[in-house]
């Protein structure tokens, strides 16, 4: 068998041990066997794509994924119960990055096995999903640190609103899509408009959390996680890789779910969640 | 003809998604939001693939920082995930 198609396998496998984790962490008697089936599924994944690079920067790779696994399981251990919500925050934002530096690093010209540079440009499809996975992973980076800052009291918790917030947010996203424009003119890893998308994404990510209150910051943390997983999504069409296509709009879409059963559990809309600070801020004035 | 396939497999799992959720009750809000944001992590895959396709130094330690950062985030999710889910039986 070659390696290619046993890759391939894995991560087919990987995928309907994501689908199955999912469906069984939505009821509580199956719940903590789901994590541990999708923590399997990740678990095969990983090392079906270390073996599919075999030529890869072995000391990089290797030393990167245990210090992030000494991390990540030191914090989790040592967090107290309530803690729990602003540390997946904070977990989320890291993932999000991770997304961002990702679609990053694909601008830079990709090397073939006798080490010279692939010359072919970057297509507009993909230049399309490179901005894509900067901007959303870029939004949820700042976005859940903010939600982390705010949960843990280290930000104030309220509402934070200032004049002309729409007017600012409005002129951002404009800036945002002319940015994008001309990245996906000319993709480059030297463009200004490179830089131009990752400040706004940051910015903007900012921005949309802000306004909204201490109470509503569990609702933004599961919309936050599913552009986490769009922005995974966005990763993989930049990659050509259908596992983080499959597994991040896996995500993506079930987290928008989720936003919604939260929603209507505390009998509001999404957009009056999104939107109530400005409201009160109309309101008021 | 690769950006079709993709599509194709994007198109049909945004679906699933949509319909893999639809009663859950409030208590497990937060460890499926803690479970899904572990699933995200999969970019750590994405990121060992960067760490290696680069050929300027620049974007191979943008691909291994990628690896770190996501790496924590699956770890971390799936025991703290793992973590709640273990308080929540004890409680019952």
């Amino acid at each position: 068998m070659n390696l290619p198609l046993l890759i391939n396998l894995a991560y087919v496998a990987s995928a309907i041990l994501f689908i199955l984790g999912l469906k069984k962490l939505s009821s509580p008697a199956t719940a903590r066997n789901g994590n541990l089936l999708s923590a399997l599924g990740m678990l095969i994944a990983i090392i079906a794509t270390l073996a599919s690079e075999l030529k890869l920067p072995w000391g990089n790779i290797v030393g990167a994924l245990i210090l992030g696994s000494l991390v990540g399981a030191v914090a989790a251990k040592r967090v107290q119960m309530t803690g729990m919500p602003e540390l997946v925050a904070l977990f989320n934002g890291l993932g999000g990055a991770a997304s961002l530096l990702v679609g990053w690093s694909a601008l830079y010209p990709a090397v073939g096995v006798d080490g010279l540079a692939l010359a072919q440009g970057i297509s507009t499809f993909t230049s399309i999903t490179i901005v894509l996975s900067i901007l959303i992973g870029g939004i949820t980076l700042t976005g859940s640190m903010v939600a982390y800052g705010k949960l843990s009291e280290k930000l104030s918790s309220g509402a934070i609103q200032f004049p002309r917030q729409q007017i600012v947010n409005a002129a951002i996203v404009v800036a945002i899509l002319f940015s994008a424009f001309m990245l996906c003119l000319t993709p480059s890893h030297d463009s200004f408009w490179l830089c131009a998308i990752l400040i706004l994404s940051l910015v903007f990510g900012v921005m949309i959390v802000i306004p909204i209150g201490g109470a509503d910051m569990p609702v933004v943390i599961a919309l936050l996680n599913s552009y986490s997983g769009l922005a995974a999504c966005a990763a993989g069409f930049v990659l050509n890789n259908n596992l983080l296509i499959v597994a991040g709009s896996l995500v993506g879409t079930s987290g928008i779910i989720l936003t919604n059963i939260m929603c209507k559990a505390m009998n509001r809309s999404l957009s009056n969640v999104l939107f109530s600070g400005f409201a009160a801020a109309k309101e008021s004035t | 003809m690769d950006a079709i396939y993709l599509t194709f497999i994007f198109a049909l799992s945004v679906f699933l998604g949509f319909e893999l959720i639809a009663k859950v009750p409030a208590t497990l809000h937060t460890p499926l939001m803690s479970g899904s944001n572990a699933i995200s992590g999969i970019t750590v895959v994405g990121a060992i693939v960067a760490a290696n396709h680069g050929s300027d130094s620049t974007a191979i330690w943008l691909g291994t920082f990628a690896v770190f950062l996501a790496t924590i985030n699956v770890v971390g999710g799936y025991m703290v995930t793992d973590r709640m889910l273990g308080m929540f039986k004890k409680k019952q």
